[in-house]
């Protein structure tokens, strides 16, 4: 039984872990375009970029 | 003149550098669009990001500052095949956002919460020769996971109900609030006191369920609120102001302030209040009196929201809100329509009044009785908690609005949006429809009604000539040629009409003495006093185009269909008598009224009410708008006043009338449901509750009864998809 001193944790640990992920991707904005997220998926990649704009740094 | 458009009213900084913009975009439907206009927006060198929301259909940009003006955005989207408003989220639509937010996280932390309580709980019930010492650990454990999530994500009620206790009443979240603070409190003691159970696993398995039914809700309303603001922004409320004598800007209304000057041309609808200080013309008043007739506009002549102008240009000085005597009537009918309008006590407040007590009566007397057979006060207690914690109303607070929100649903795809909450339950108890005549029962639009007593090519030609006039019924015989293509050099000749040279030969299109025409559109107004006419020459040929308010195409249907289905159906207008006749006798629509003033249709329909029936009124006028306050659910086609809009519970999309159907149709369903769920409900807990007061509710059978009954009346509030 002594594994449970280890496994417990580990596993609320765990749980932790992933509540913490849900809400930064709730933070980042993930949850407020649900159907263009899923058109997304299926667009084609970029393409080469054109002519790209230089992106100064800023 | 010069021409800019003036959008800084909307552009919000993000930083010191830094400039966003909102807009709504119309035609968005596939991936393809997304990246087109992300990809067509970014080659602009100065765009830092430009992102497309599909569900909201809007786009987000941002740039640097000052180095591009806005309207090169919208120019460029039209490019790319997109037309685009700028937009401005209404206050309550970021408020239903942020809720939704809040709503998700509380979700969240109760989610995971139940996940891990249910990998310590499982063990508990499962393992019949677990030490006493193990299972105190497990609790206790439970206990560390659970009270802080559950004092997080029970906020949403525990708010409500303090709320709600403090205003002296009860709703559905005071019962749910005392279950789960008092299956907590007990469970604490319990495990303290080395117990053998402990209810932490139902208690936040309960709040996960309520939130998911919560936040499908508020995902619903936010949805709705979405939609509607974005038609807002749609129907591009701008006005031409003057800034210098002859220099002229396009800006939102919202710039606008009492005393500028606006420039109003033939074929806009005036989106102010105000008064001519220049210019001759007629105007179009029908959205906001319901009267078709159009009024002689000249200097001094008082104009108002809502109003077409049909020919000549206007300046018009703005004058402050309501001024004018027919709006300011209609606005002081409006707010006392709003203070009588009586509040609805919702179906689950009803539920709830009767369930509260009754939940905690019975609670108490399993304690007393326990005693009274000489169990000691612990296990009185324990066992009135365990009655609380079965009885605790996770179906009764899922029945509804997981009603509420499928039903919802189903009308938005129909076309009907709701603004709010509680209309679907007034909208299924409705005897009466109440409908207005203009731009109701009637298509917004002009259109041609002779199109048949004109050759196709004559036709066609009148409506090329057509695309060079800005006035509404010339654009009414265009839009009936579906002409696409332009003639050259057309000249417009002001108040008369337009006329070009085609083949040698000399088109004109305009008024009747504008081609010579008199007597041909003497005879066409004659047989219908209800057209406007306008007349085509070309050479010596000459033609008249009868043009007026077409009925819609399914409304003679709609009305039958709400007779097949019981309800009574009723025409209001604040037309002339003759206009109103010929539709009621077309739509067979036997009880009308004529020429009614906005207090008449509030006086007839408090009346209709006093006899005890249930009123839905629709109708789109401003002049509509107290009368759809008074009425007990009304409704607006999404071509309405705003006033009138606003006002009404429901909107539906598109130019059939067939949605004011559906939406009874889909109430009356979700309306079933609800009390059908309530009863599902309701035999949950009369076969659970003995059990619990007889002392046999253990935690699994808690946890097993409060999903299964959940489920149950999730699957249930499905079947609101569909109504046959």
């Amino acid at each position: 039984m002594e594994v449970m001193v280890i496994l417990v944790p580990l596993a609320l640990a765990l749980g932790l872990l992933g509540l913490i992920g849900f809400l930064w991707s709730l933070k980042s904005g993930q949850y407020e375009d649900l159907d263009g997220a899923a058109w997304r998926a299926i667009a084609d990649d970029e393409q080469p970029p054109n002519p790209a704009p230089v992106q100064h740094e800023r | 003149m010069l021409m800019t458009r003036d959008f800084s009213h909307y552009v919000k900084d993000v930083d010191a550098d830094t400039a966003h913009l909102d807009l709504a975009v119309e035609g968005v439907s596939c991936a393809g669009c997304m990246a087109k206009i992300e990809r067509g927006l970014s080659s602009i060198p100065e765009v830092t990001r430009a992102r497309v929301n599909f569900t909201d259909r809007r786009l987000a940009i941002e740039w640097k500052k000052g180095a591009i003006n806005p309207a090169l955005f919208i120019d460029r989207l039209a490019e790319l095949g997109y037309k685009a408003y700028p937009f401005e989220p209404m206050l309550a639509e970021i408020e239903e956002a942020s809720r939704a937010k809040w709503l998700l996280t509380c979700l969240g932390v109760a989610a995971f919460a139940s996940m891990n309580v249910m990998m310590l709980s499982i063990p508990i019930w499962v393992g019949t020769d677990m030490l006493p010492e193990t299972r105190d650990f497990f609790h206790w454990l439970s206990a560390l996971v659970v009270l802080p999530s559950a004092a997080y994500a029970g906020q949403p009620f525990f708010k409500s109900a303090w709320q709600a206790l403090r205003a002296r009443s009860v709703n559905m979240d005071v019962p749910i609030s005392i279950g789960v603070i008092l299956a907590l409190g007990m469970s604490l003691v319990e495990t303290i006191n080395h117990a053998e159970h402990a209810y932490f696993d139902a208690a936040i398995m309960l709040l996960t369920f309520l939130l998911a039914g919560r936040f499908l809700d508020q995902k619903m309303r936010q949805r709705t609120r979405a939609v509607a603001g974005n038609l807002a922004a749609l129907k591009a409320e701008t006005a031409t102001k003057f800034v210098g004598p002859d220099e002229i800007r396009e800006v939102p209304i919202a710039a606008i302030i009492p005393g500028d000057i606006v420039l109003l041309r033939a074929g806009e609808r005036c989106a102010v209040d105000g008064v001519v200080i220049e210019g001759r013309s007629e105007i179009d008043q029908s959205l906001i009196t319901g009267e078709t007739r159009h009024v002689a506009a000249e200097r001094g002549v008082a104009v108002y929201a809502g109003t077409l102008n049909m020919s000549g240009s206007l300046r018009i000085k703005v004058s402050a809100a309501a001024e004018g005597t027919l709006l300011a009537e209609i606005s002081r009918l409006l707010e006392n329509a709003l203070q009588a309008r009586s509040r609805y006590v919702q179906l689950a407040d009803r539920a709830s009044r009767l369930y509260a007590p009754l939940v905690h009566i019975t609670a108490l007397l399993t304690m007393l009785g326990w005693v009274a057979f000489g169990a000691s006060w612990h296990d009185a207690i324990v066992t009135a908690i365990a009655v609380l914690i079965i009885t605790c109303p996770c179906a009764l607070g899922l029945a509804i609005p997981a009603v509420q929100t499928v039903a919802s649903g189903a009308m938005f795809r129909a076309g009907v949006l709701l603004n709010s909450g509680d209309a679907i339950e007034r909208v299924a108890e409705v005897d009466t429809v109440v409908f207005d005549k203009t731009g109701t029962l009637t298509l917004p639009e002009l259109d041609v009604v002779n199109a048949g007593a004109v050759p196709p090519a004559v036709f066609e030609l009148a409506g090329r000539l057509a695309l060079a006039s800005h006035h509404p019924v010339a654009a009414a015989v265009a839009r009936a040629a579906q002409a696409r293509s332009p003639l050259a050099d057309v000249v417009e000749e002001p108040g008369q009409g337009v006329r070009a040279l085609l083949d040698g030969e000399e088109l004109r299109l305009g008024s009747p003495s504008y081609c010579g025409a008199e007597a041909q559109a003497l005879a066409v107004m004659s047989e219908d006093p209800e057209v406007s006419v306008v007349a085509f020459s070309r050479g010596e040929q000459r033609y008249v185009f009868a043009v007026r308010q077409q009925l819609r195409a399914d409304a003679k249907d709609t009305i039958a269909a709400l007779h097949a289905r019981g309800v009574v159906v009723e025409l209001l207008s604040g037309d002339r008598e003759p206009a109103v006749r010929h539709a009621a006798d077309t739509l067979g629509v036997a009880i009308w009224r004529a020429g009614v003033k906005p207090a008449d249709k509030i006086a007839h329909i408090e009346a209709l009410k006093r006899r005890g029936r249930k009123v839905m009124m629709v109708g789109d006028g401003m002049n509509d708008a107290p009368a759809l306050a008074a009425a007990s659910v009304s409704m607006s086609p999404i071509s309405a006043a705003h006033l009138s809009q606003s006002t009404a519970d429901l909107v539906f999309l598109g130019n059939e009338l067939a949605p004011v159907v559906t939406a009874v149709d889909y109430a009356r369903k979700a309306m079933r449901l609800m009390r059908e769920n309530l009863a599902l409900a309701i035999g949950y807990n009369v076969l659970a509750v003995p059990i619990a007061i007889l002392g046999y509710a253990t935690p699994l059978i808690a946890a097993v009864a409060m999903s299964g009954s959940s489920l149950l009346v999730m699957l249930n509030a499905l079947r609101a998809r569909r109504v046959n």
